[in-house]
């Protein structure tokens, strides 16, 4: 499934640049007219005559090899501009993930155990941020905490790795706030659910303790459908990472996609589609090993859901 | 032995109209679903409201705060705020209307064409949707924006690609279930076609499912839409987007003209949140419907 979802995606990828309009010639002289015998081996080099699929075939070769072709606007190779920004998204995605599932399920876990004040408070404000987009979430933080408060900076990447940090919590809670919400209100329903299973309540009424019910008989059964929409959101946020990369003018991949999609890099549109996929597609099967650690009953290949 | 199976025929579950599901949702439904008529009725009649044109700008007039004339005053390029919002309410409303249209369209013509012959075909429209699920949508827009040029139109098309495996998948579960009901089976006995079963009696069966589903993607679709106009690659400056505006008005916030920004933003917000709650709602009274 990995390998056909990956072929796929690639595919597509290089399909979408086949068909784009544009001479891939005046693409690689920058539009500048050349003698037709550079124009023959140009050609020659990149395969320019061969079928559809030949080409494919090259591409998809030298994309194994590692080389994602060049960048007609920087004129540099795409795996180096791409290696250059790639730990930005990671280290923004990580960051947000670790927001997401600290806050998340604690909120959740929490305000599912025990009706009351909290709990309903919870269902109030989460029914709320999850539905705040990213790039919302960005300028009310800036506005809060960067312009009237003055705690984070508003914008940049920032130079040492604690300097990196404090750069990037704003950005990191921009892209979690609305996944929180997701996971938080998920995570509630089902500790809430399993609170109310007559296996449960036998386990209370028994006289055991109740930090020991909560924890092997709650938790570890709710755990499935929380690991599920953890994956999903955990999962989004590769994609979503440029918006609020383009909202605090950090330097990472997705920001680098949206300007070359701008100026048609196609190069490089391809490289980064390609990395984001397979991040994408990764983390969406190390979800499917999770499931098969934390329940027996599930088989690897096919999801619970 | 053919009037048995008439009665079981006529026996179809329950249909109810849009207004008894409406009301099943409870007070924070009806109200979420008063905010979504609110919104569409700006959507459709924004231009008529507007008391200026939204596009004509006066440098002199940046980031003025409201006066008499202008209830909010005037974003960055000195264009009056409120039109803006009043007009940029429809790309913002019916984008999103376009992509749930399309990939409702094709979600459940692959969900019921797979509950439907089963076997092989259900097998392989299966897998196509686990393989489509590597395309998270906005990478999808930004692909097909730099393929066609940015446009609403692309990223519309590329969004609706992007969840039809979500509505195939949901809606799979729902017609392989409502395929095998009784009725079904009479009718096929019966002799009706299977084109006229599914769209006379499966598909209108799973009516409050697709609907729970539509109201629950909108959200997402605004959400993503907007994002793809704040990237600069759906409605394009200066047409006003909600998206658009928040992105042009960026700047404002660190200067101290935070309005520009914030109203656009609150109003996908209020926008979204309405839609996320009537679609809970909705979607909790199918689940019901169905046990």
């Amino acid at each position: 499934m990995l390998i056909a979802s990956l072929l796929v995606a690639s595919f597509v990828i290089f399909a979408a640049m086949y068909l784009a309009p544009g001479n891939p010639i005046a693409a690689l002289t920058g539009g500048r007219s050349i003698p037709p015998d550079s124009i023959r081996i140009l050609e020659a080099r990149y395969h320019l005559n061969e079928p559809f699929l030949v080409q494919y075939w090259y591409w998809l070769r030298n994309v194994l090899h590692g080389n994602l072709g060049i960048s007609i606007t920087l004129r540099e190779n795409v795996s180096t501009l791409i290696a250059s920004r790639i730990w930005t998204t990671a280290g923004l995605v990580l960051y947000a993930s670790i927001i997401i599932l600290l806050i998340g399920i604690g909120l959740g876990v929490v305000s599912g155990l025990r009706t009351g004040p909290f709990d309903t408070s919870t269902l109030v404000v989460t029914a709320v941020s999850a539905a705040i987009p990213a790039f919302v979430a960005a300028i009310f933080l800036i506005l809060l905490f960067a312009v009237k408060l003055g705690w984070f900076p508003a914008l940049g990447n920032g130079t040492s790795f604690l300097d990196n940090v404090r750069h990037f919590t704003l950005p990191a809670f921009a892209l979690a706030v609305s996944s929180l919400a997701i996971v938080a209100r998920v995570t509630r329903a089902s500790v809430r659910e399993e609170s109310n299973r007559e296996h449960v309540q036998t386990a209370v009424s028994r006289g055991i303790p109740t930090r020991q019910v909560i924890r092997r008989h709650i938790l570890r059964n709710a755990a499935i459908p929380v690991t599920t929409i953890s994956g999903i959101t955990v999962a989004s946020l590769i994609a979503l990472a440029a918006v609020v990369e383009v909202a605090f003018s950090l330097n990472g991949l997705g920001a680098f996609l949206v300007g070359s999609a701008q100026s048609k890099d196609l190069a490089v549109v391809q490289g980064i589609s390609l990395v984001l996929v397979t991040a994408f597609v990764v983390v969406n099967v190390l979800v499917d090993v999770l499931y098969a650690v934390l329940d027996p009953r599930v088989s690897l290949g096919s999801r619970a859901e | 032995m053919s009037a048995a199976v008439a009665t079981i025929a006529e026996e179809t579950p329950r249909r109810r109209s849009a207004w008894s599901l409406l009301k099943a949702t409870g007070p924070a439904g009806i109200a979420a679903a008063v905010v979504i008529l609110l919104a569409t009725l700006v959507a459709i009649f924004g231009p008529l409201l507007a008391p200026y044109d939204p596009t004509l700008s006066d440098l002199s007039l940046s980031w003025v705060a409201p006066t008499g004339g202008h209830l909010l005053g005037f974003d960055g390029q000195g264009r009056d705020l409120l039109s803006r919002l009043l007009v940029g309410a429809r790309t913002s409303i019916l984008g999103p209307l376009a992509v749930v249209v399309l990939c409702m369209l094709a979600g459940t013509i692959i969900a019921v064409t797979a509950a439907w012959r089963r076997g092989a075909v259900d097998a392989a429209l299966s897998s196509g949707i686990d393989i489509m699920f590597a395309f998270p949508g906005i990478l999808l827009a930004v692909l097909a924006a730099s393929v066609f040029g940015a446009g609403l139109l692309a990223a519309a098309v590329a969004l609706a690609i992007a969840y039809t495996p979500y509505v195939a998948r949901v809606l799979r579960g729902a017609a392989l279930k409502e395929r095998s009901q009784q009725y079904v089976a009479a009718l096929e006995v019966q002799g009706a076609s299977g084109a006229s079963i599914c769209m006379r009696h499966l598909v209108p069966n799973m009516f409050p499912l697709i609907v729970a589903q539509s109201t629950i993607l909108f959200g997402y679709a605004m959400v993503d839409l907007a994002a793809i106009s704040f990237l600069g690659l759906g409605v394009q400056p200066p047409n006003p987007d909600w998206g658009v505006m928040i992105s042009e008005n960026q700047s404002g916030i660190v200067q101290g003209y935070p309005l520009s920004a914030l109203l656009p933003g609150l109003c996908i917000v209020l926008v979204v949140v309405a839609f996320n709650v009537l679609g809970e709602r909705l979607f909790e009274q199918a689940q019901k419907a169905r046990q």
